[in-house]
């Protein structure tokens, strides 16, 4: 899995998105034909609201090097309120990788909605850009698997 | 053991012409649980259907998956091919290597891979899709109608022609709203109240109608088929049964200089009233702010006087609840006040009027009796400038948006004006013109050519008094740019159309979403109108966004289809993809530990607390209940709940995370 | 105890308006306020710098207002409205602005906290007025005045926040409460054509001349004004507005620090109004109404 000399490095990105925002967003970005690079994989969600970050700890400790999550922009929820709860959800979060030692620049935080197909593949490029750059998560994946999360690794 | 259909769809060339589906289809074969993986060239067309029914039929499948295109666009079409091969349809998902991969990347290898990444994703998660079956719940076939304007009144009627009940709910005394203010409707200058008046008295009349006036919605719980409508009835101070509307308590009311709402201020009425003679229900209401028995606690006038003695001071208000299938929000909006304009004199000036005070000094049954006549004075002006867009398309006033039916009635305004005063003129500053309904271009031209209204295409900076007369100076950008300015008896702000007054605590109240000015968000833009986000409440008029007559009524008759629509159903179907809090038997019984941090985060309401209790009633727990009824789905509770005790059917733990896991293993 | 301000006076309080300047030390002695002139101070760049340079326009003020929080101040008086708004404006860009901020600390090599309170001289005024005018006010300003605020004073009015855009009032209060009957006219913000002065007379005649003869027309017996721009077109070039209206107008005009001197009874040294170019005759009654009443009058708007 971990072929990381930094030449052929392919980042693996794991997107989680809400149904009626961003994935009908990334759907128009393929509507529209834009391209972007193919290292980005997306899971539906029904809001980000449903979005448990313990999902976003399986992806790394699965390797992925990456992770963006995106919804609907803020008071445009169709849920009302998902959004803000995620939002609110995020903050944490990023304190918890700032104790783990993740940098917090593989994690991307975004509101894409319904008809911003063109900022998807911008978000999704830029990320796989900063990713190449950042390398691959390999550090954090050694952690999981030497210390407490594991048995969130295996589950 | 799972046995799953792989079905991979060329999508003609659509997907084909980047990825391989061939070796898509290949390497899915070999994937764990596969029972059966093809690849066709239209799997959304009658053979390719076929293909995936005989499949399941042929192979004894489990589950299905679908890669082709977004679930958005087919995952119906295929969950009912799905059932009419007799396999749930909860048990089918799509794998979009469409939208999602082939028309986003170049053809390769790696779009190849990334195609298959996404259908064994999926694999891994039908194989743990549970059968599922829709939740059908029995709809209460009333409708309740907030706002009693044209919109109003046109809805409910449609709604109570097609026989259902309809409770109407308006806040002032009478119906009618802005229409019944308006003196003559444009193009046609047919008089408004002619027209509406007749409609007004069938809702009064209509037995499938409950009308009530002054009235608010106190509280709405519920959802789509059951609401909960608790209305608050505003003490009117009489009792209305017994009232027979003479009017001799409005005649003999000793406070008789409230400025009149329904006549913009510019006319009086008592401190008992009805708003206006063709009021419906023609019945008096006290207000009790003005009233001297109320302020000094003597006077009793009215009460002396009632020939019926229907005068009830002690009537408090009192509630009635209403179960609805269905809500129809048709609250209307109102209209910046001359006081939000620092540079036209902040409404210290007299002779400043906004659209909706011409309106009422153009109208036979205004203050005026139809004549023009200034406010400060009584003098007919002899130059009344009219400013079109007076707060509209005007970000320094917060609002970026065209209130569209100024141009209109600005135009009907300067003629109204012409035909009432011949050797009047009539300027209008306007930044464009917009008429662009059926006879509206033509009515502008009508103005301009035959009742010579003079247009000047720009902006006014400034308006003040000046021995009697209002200085208008403002510039004329066809001429270069010059500086205009005019010595005017009279200037009319066509003044934006704004939210209504309460608009956006009623829309929490009903958890409706709503922009940033406050009017009412519809759930889309282009194929949703009427509807909100919020299921089973419609919208119809200018509560939306501001709507000239003609849309508003068009608006609702379409807001009351959906209505009739609704209530032609018997019991609502839906989909069963909800939160279920996780239940195991004794002693255990749930994992839920009662934080009930869930009930606080859910956008529904739809949490409440549930007690297990033994055979002697003893509570042994309290946890966590959801209501399937109210639940729609979103999954924040999911995320929330510390003891993972709740799941959201459709997206649960298994799937998801199998889903997390398969996406980066290969 | 003598409280103290820090003082920016600006190139026109030490030229062109110097009768400004001298009557703002009069008031502020009479106040019992020092004013602390900010050591080393430079050009606000008004007018100039912001049409040719951006930079350079936040790098002058910034520069004042650096020397300013090094001398340890926490507000300044700025009686020109010219200085005034540009200090403002800065001091608001700069705070909210980081990457601008650092650009303009490395050019004057400063470290700017951006936290003075910048007064303008109604503002100031405002400050201590008061408790000042019942026990101090000689004479009652018994005219009927135009209180013109000009443009610089009121805009933008999301960054300066200092009364109302439109209509301003707060002159009108401070000239109130010293027993002025002040006019209610629509050109108390209109265009004097300041930036004109030197250049285009005629233009300067035209548009002061609106002013000056509205101000006359609606009864004015005086002209009050808080900015030297304003003063200098109104009063300096009276020959031009004259000839562009075609009619004589001999109404003064009056900062309204100066009003309030002469309200003190203080000498036409003292004020500085003997600088005027049209004469200020105006004769003030000697006071005897119950100043009380007037400011509450004033406090109810």
């Amino acid at each position: 899995m971990e072929t990381n000399n930094n030449n052929s490095f392919e980042p693996k990105v794991v997107a989680f998105v809400c149904n009626w925002c961003t994935y009908a967003g990334a759907d128009l970005t393929g509507t529209s034909r834009i391209k972007y690079a193919p290292n980005v994989k997306i899971i539906r969600f029904p809001c980000t609201g449903r979005i448990d970050y313990m999902l976003l700890m399986k992806a790394f400790a699965n390797g992925a090097d990456g992770i963006i999550v995106s919804g609907c922009h803020p008071n445009d929820c169709h849920y009302t309120s998902g959004n803000f709860h995620a939002r609110r959800r995020w903050m944490i979060f990023r304190n918890l990788c700032d104790f783990i030692g993740m940098d917090m620049n593989r994690v991307v935080f975004s509101w894409v909605s319904a008809a911003e197909g063109a900022k998807w593949a911008e978000i999704v490029n830029t990320t796989v850009d900063t990713i190449r750059q950042l390398g691959p998560a390999t550090s954090f994946q050694k952690l999981i698997k030497n210390s407490v999360f594991e048995e969130v690794g295996n589950e | 053991m799972a046995r799953i259909g792989v079905f991979i769809c060329h999508c003609g060339e659509n997907i084909s012409a980047t990825v391989d589906c061939e070796k898509v289809a290949k390497v899915a074969s070999e994937f764990p649980g596969v029972a059966v993986s093809v690849d066709y060239k239209y799997m959304c067309s009658d053979p390719g259907q076929n293909l995936v029914k005989e499949a399941i039929i042929e192979h004894k499948l489990t589950g299905v998956v679908v890669s082709a295109c977004s679930p958005r666009m087919h995952e119906p079409t295929f969950r009912n091919a799905c059932a009419e091969a007799g396999l749930n349809p909860f048990l089918c998902e799509m794998a979009n290597i469409r939208e999602h991969c082939s028309w986003v990347h170049e053809k390769g290898d790696a779009t190849t891979q990334k195609a298959i990444d996404i259908v064994r994703t999926l694999v891994e998660k039908v194989k743990r899709n549970e059968a599922l079956a829709p939740i059908y719940v029995p709809i209460s076939k009333t409708a309740v109608v907030i706002g009693g304007g044209v919109a109003g009144i046109q809805a409910a009627l449609d709604i109570a022609d097609a026989g259902h009940k309809v409770v109407m709910v308006e806040r002032e005394p009478s119906i009618g709203g802005h229409m019944s203010q308006l003196s003559e409707t444009f193009p046609t200058l047919d008089c408004s109240q002619c027209i509406l008046t007749p409609r007004m008295v069938d809702v009064a009349r209509h037995p499938n109608i409950t009308l009530y006036t002054y009235a608010e919605i106190e509280s709405v719980d519920g959802s789509i088929g059951n609401f909960n409508v608790k209305i608050r009835l505003k003490s009117k101070s009489l009792d209305e049964k017994v009232c027979t509307g003479c009017g001799a308590c409005i005649q003999k009311c000793p406070v008789k200089k409230i400025p009149s709402e329904f006549e913009q201020g510019l006319g009086m009425r008592t401190a008992i009233y009805v708003p206006f003679p063709q009021a419906v229900p023609n019945k008096p209401v006290i207000d009790r702010k003005n009233c001297t028995y109320y302020i000094k606690g003597k006077c009793k006038v009215c009460e002396i006087v009632c020939p019926t003695k229907a005068i009830r001071f002690d009537q408090e208000d009192s509630f009635v609840e209403v179960q609805a299938g269905a809500l129809l929000l048709a609250t209307g909006f109102d209209v910046l006040k001359t006081s939000a304009f620092p540079e036209y004199g902040y409404g210290k000036y007299k002779d400043v009027i906004d659209g909706l005070q011409f309106e009422r000094l153009a109208s036979a049954s205004g203050p005026t009796k139809g004549e023009i006549r200034r406010p400060s004075d009584g003098q007919i002006p002899k130059k009344i400038v009219f400013i079109a867009c007076a707060g509209s398309r005007d970000p320094a006033k917060g609002r970026e948006y065209c209130s569209k039916i100024c141009c209109m009635y600005t135009a009907k305004h300067a003629m109204l004006y012409k035909h009432k005063v011949h050797e009047g003129t009539p300027y209008i500053f306007y930044m464009d013109i917009r008429a662009t309904g059926k006879m509206y271009e033509e009515f502008v031209r009508r103005a301009i050519e035959e009742d010579e209204v003079k247009y000047i295409r720009g902006r006014v900076s400034q308006v003040y008094e000046k021995n009697g007369k209002l200085i208008v100076r403002g510039v004329d950008t066809l001429l270069m740019g010059q500086p205009v300015e005019i010595e005017a008896d009279m200037v009319v702000l066509a003044t934006a159309g704004i939210a209504n007054q309460g608009s956006e605590e009623l829309a929490q109240k009903l958890h409706v979403s709503y922009d940033k000015h406050k009017f009412f968000s519809e759930a889309h833009p282009k194929l949703k109108p009427v509807e909100t986000n919020t299921a089973g409440i419609f919208l119809a008029g200018a509560c939306q966004s501001t709507k000239d007559i003609p849309e508003t009524v068009a608006a609702a008759s379409g807001a009351a289809a959906k209505v009739v629509g609704l209530f032609s159903n018997d019991m609502l179907k839906r989909d069963p993809l909800i939160a279920i809090v996780k239940k195991s038997p004794p002693p255990v019984y749930s994992s839920c530990t009662g934080c009930f941090m869930c009930i606080q985060v859910c956008p529904y309401q739809a949490i409440d607390k549930e007690e297990i209790k033994d055979r002697n009633g003893n509570i042994i727990k309290t946890i966590s209940h959801i209501n399937p009824g109210l639940c729609q789905g979103c999954g924040t509770c999911v995320a929330f709940c510390k003891s993972k005790s709740i799941d959201i059917l459709g997206y649960n733990h298994d799937q998801v995370y199998a889903e997390v896991s398969a996406l980066l293993n290969e | 105890m003598q409280k103290k301000i820090g003082y920016y006076p600006g190139c026109s309080l030490e030229g062109s308006a110097r009768e400004y300047n001298e009557s703002v030390q009069t008031l502020a002695k009479a106040f019992d306020v020092t004013l602390e002139q900010v050591p080393d101070w430079n050009c606000c760049g008004a007018t100039a710098a912001h049409n040719l340079n951006k930079v350079l326009s936040f790098a002058l003020p910034a520069r004042i207002l650096a020397n300013a929080e090094k001398a340890g101040m926490e507000n300044i008086l700025v009686p020109c409205a010219a200085c005034y708004n540009r200090l403002s404006m800065v001091q608001h860009e700069l705070g909210k602005n980081e990457s601008l901020r650092n650009e303009v600390n490395a050019i004057i090599e400063a470290d700017l906290k951006c936290n003075l309170k910048i007064l303008n001289i109604i503002q100031f005024i405002q400050m201590f007025i008061s408790d000042f005018v019942g026990d101090k006010q000689q004479l009652l300003f018994n005219k009927k005045v135009a209180c013109y605020y000009g443009c610089l004073l009121v805009r933008p009015n999301d960054v300066l926040g200092f009364d109302r855009a439109e209509d301003p009032q707060m002159m009108d209060e401070v000239m109130k409460s010293l027993g002025a009957d002040t006019i209610d006219w629509p050109f108390k913000t209109e265009c004097c054509g300041a930036g004109l002065s030197v250049s285009r007379t005629d233009i300067v005649g035209n548009l002061s001349g609106r002013i000056v003869k509205e101000a006359a027309d609606r009864g004015a017996e005086a002209i009050i004004v808080a900015c030297p721009m304003c003063h200098s077109n109104l009063d300096m070039r009276r020959p031009a507005i004259e000839k562009a209206i075609g009619e004589k107008i001999d109404i003064p005009v009056i900062y309204i620090s100066q009003a309030i001197d002469m309200a003190l009874g203080k000498t036409q040294k003292e004020t500085g109004i003997n600088r005027h170019f049209v004469p200020v005759n105006i004769e003030l009654k000697k006071k005897e109404a119950e100043p009380q009443v007037v400011i509450e009058k004033t406090e109810e708007k």
